[in-house]
């Protein structure tokens, strides 16, 4: 089977009242894709969203799927190909999850909406897909959150759609059912052949989950690209507009704002050991020095973005006596120096030196 | 199991207000100024034997009235559904929203009219005039529909376009000099007294094809209940859908004021118990249901209404309103939790 474009955009203008918010977006999507919109809020990612859903009305520019113009397509059309999972909180009257997903059938279904055993059969598969077997005769209304969001996503599913899009399905819900939620939908779009079009805030789950990432941010579309060209810690920090704290776009993790001035205390890390002690002394704010680490060192990732600090070393390269130097005339400054190592090999075989110059001036502790 | 369990449900709930409609309508037929036995009514429907005076007050009184009262009363109760519907608000009715007053006053107005040149109104002309009033008011809670949101702002807003109706009615009522005026009096308070065969013919006819369509409409309603947004993904041509349901429930609301006036508490309270009782909100069951259900509370009403104080006749709308509006409260208070 060729592989080809199943969503696209030419030159989207979105906006409300005729106004554009955001306009010339290009966006495209094959089956068994996930395209994933990230940026601020209020930035417009529920906006594009809509426009392509058709539940507002785009301003200018087209989109086609699956070779279609949107606009010239019938409802009916649309709703076969297309399936929704809203931000929106539905409040039904009287519906169990049952009856929930069945409304996906609603495009199928005959004039007066009854379910055929096909159909029957078809909204317990959807609801199987997500581990939801056992939600079939409970209340829409009395179920917790992540169980909302499987349920409206097992809706989605048994509309037996070829692309879904999703606007925010993670938010509100604990780590537990995010992941869920996400390794159900990676699932479907894979052995079903969907397309997905989403919006997350969690940008480490949309690290790892997309396969295209657009940024959304201003009047025009920031970036777009594959999560490896989008995600660098200086871009997301900027995209986001991070002035207090950082963004490490390798693990995905935020890091509080270091705390400036002259170094108090020096740590001497490795290995990952300084990373509870670097976050403690943030918290207490502490302005601390660390060293001497290498550059491949987990804990010089942390330290850059907490230490006021950091004495650092080339990958793979021993310790070097300059920067042994280096380290010592920072030490005499401080007033408390930590290690957090036991043992040092032959490349860090410098920061034992360390240790020992410590130990010596009385400095040496193990409380902050 | 489940499923087994759901289906004996909605079949016990059919069988139960099928049996409630039987009993009320025999109950009613038999209860009035003259005491008739079971036996001579069966023979007077059926047979048309009997004296002239019963005959005739069966044919002629009761039994148009019991009609009137389920054809009315079903219609009012589904037009309160569709109306909650269409607001996504459990207390919308077609009293509350002030709907059934507007209707009261265009045909007011027309009635006065009519009778001070002498012609008598016929029952299109005044279908015709209560639709007019109905999509008046209609309007004017539509208009208020997209400034409020809240759900009791809305109903407190649509009751004071009822009350500025019934005043502006009240008024034109107590200035009109006609013998007739009695009868006006009575009807804009609310009753289903003196209802004729061809009042009937014509509210049966009406019910009946707008019935049809609202049953149709039964799949989109089922898919707007998960709101507008989801709706529309699936296919629900939002636009037609809101202009049907507003035409339906205004062309339903209409025919019962024209007929018996305004009628409170119907509307709001029959769909609710009805859906406690199906435990579902399916339009396919509902539907139904709230039509068999309205015309069951309105023959209960109706009896006490003709034989609590009789000779005296309550109007109607003080006896829907003592059982409806506890519903309301209960409603509302629920919904705070």
């Amino acid at each position: 089977m060729r592989e080809e474009t199943y969503f696209q955009t030419e030159d989207l203008s979105v906006g409300y009242n005729g106004k554009p918010l955001i306009s010339e977006i290009r966006m495209r999507v094959k089956k068994g894709e996930i395209l994933t919109l990230i940026g601020p809020n209020g930035g417009g990612k529920s906006t594009i969203l809509k426009s392509i859903t058709r539940q507002l009305k785009s301003i200018g520019g087209s989109v086609y799927l699956d070779q279609k113009e949107l606009h010239t397509m019938s409802g009916k059309e649309l709703s076969r190909k297309m399936a929704v999972v809203l931000t929106e909180r539905i409040r039904p009257e009287l519906m169990n999850c049952e009856d929930v997903v069945a409304t996906g059938r609603y495009p199928y279904t005959g004039t007066l909406g009854i379910l055929t055993e096909e159909d029957r059969r078809k909204v317990r598969d959807a609801m199987e897909l997500v581990h939801a077997e056992e939600l079939k005769d409970r209340d829409f209304n009395a179920i917790s959150d992540g169980q909302r969001q499987r349920i409206l996503l097992a809706r989605a599913i048994c509309q037996e759609p070829e692309m879904i899009v999703l606007d925010e399905p993670t938010s509100f819900l604990d780590i537990r059912h995010k992941l869920e939620l996400l390794t159900i939908l990676k699932q479907m779009v894979t052995e079903n052949h969907v397309a997905v079009i989403m919006s997350l805030h969690e940008l480490d789950l949309a690290q790892k989950i997309s396969d295209f990432v657009i940024c959304v941010h201003g009047d025009r579309i920031n970036r777009a690209g594959t999560p490896e060209e989008v995600f660098t810690s200086e871009y997301i920090c900027s995209l986001y507009g991070l002035t207090s704290g950082s963004y490490d776009a390798r693990f995905g993790c935020v890091e509080m704002e270091a705390v400036k001035g002259t170094p108090e205390v020096f740590v001497i890390a490795g290995g990952g050991s300084g990373i509870p002690v670097f976050r403690r002394l943030q918290r207490s704010r502490i302005p601390f020095a660390a060293g001497v680490l290498h550059k491949n060192d987990v804990d010089y990732e942390v330290a850059r973005s907490l230490a006021a600090e950091v004495i650092a070393e080339e990958p793979f390269e021993p310790v070097s006596e300059s920067h042994i130097r280096q380290a010592l005339e920072c030490m005499k400054q401080c007033r408390k120096v930590i290690c957090c190592l036991e043992s040092f090999g032959t490349m860090n075989a410098g920061n034992e030196r360390l240790l020992q110059a410590a130990q010596q001036s009385g400095k040496l502790t193990t409380r902050i | 199991m489940e499923q087994k369990k759901r289906t004996v449900r909605y079949c016990m709930a059919f069988a139960i207000l099928g049996a409630l409609l039987v009993c009320f309508f025999l109950w009613n037929i038999n209860s009035g100024s003259i005491d008739l036995s079971p036996r001579e009514i069966l023979d007077i429907i059926l047979w048309h034997k009997g004296d002239d005076t019963s005959c005739s007050i069966v044919w002629e009184i009761r039994l148009p009235r019991i009609l009137a009262v389920i054809i009315l009363g079903g219609a009012l109760s589904v037009s309160g559904f569709l109306l909650q519907t269409f607001f996504n608000n459990p207390i919308a009715g077609p009293f509350t929203l002030g709907i059934s007053s507007g209707a009261k006053l265009v045909v007011a107005l027309l009635m006065i009219f009519f009778l001070s040149r002498s012609v008598s109104m016929g029952s299109g002309a005044m279908i015709t005039a209560a639709f007019l009033g109905s999509l008046l008011s209609m309007g004017f809670v539509l208009l208020v529909a997209r400034k409020v949101h809240n759900m009791s702002m809305l109903v407190i807003c649509g009751v004071m376009i009822g009350y500025i109706c019934s005043a502006i009615t009240d008024f034109v009522v107590t200035f009109a000099d006609d013998s007739n005026i009695v009868n006006l009096h009575n009807w804009s308070l609310g009753s289903f007294s003196g209802m004729s065969w061809e009042n009937v013919k014509v509210m049966a006819a009406v019910v009946f094809l707008s019935m049809i369509f609202v049953f149709l409409l039964s799949k989109p309603i089922s898919a707007y209940q998960l709101g507008e947004n989801y709706a529309r993904n699936m296919g629900v041509n939002i636009m037609l859908f809101r202009i049907l349901l507003i035409l339906l429930s205004s062309i339903l609301s209409a025919c019962v004021t024209a007929f018996a006036g305004p009628i409170s508490f119907v509307g709001i309270a029959v769909p609710h118990i009805v859906k406690s009782l199906l435990k579902t909100a399916q339009p396919i069951l509902v539907i139904p249901a709230c039509y068999l259900g309205g015309a069951v509370f309105c023959l209960f009403c109706d009896l006490i209404a003709r034989t609590l104080f009789a000779p005296t006749e309550l109007s109607i709308s003080s006896v829907t309103a003592v059982f409806g509006a506890p519903v309301v409260i209960y409603i509302m208070i629920r919904r705070k939790r």
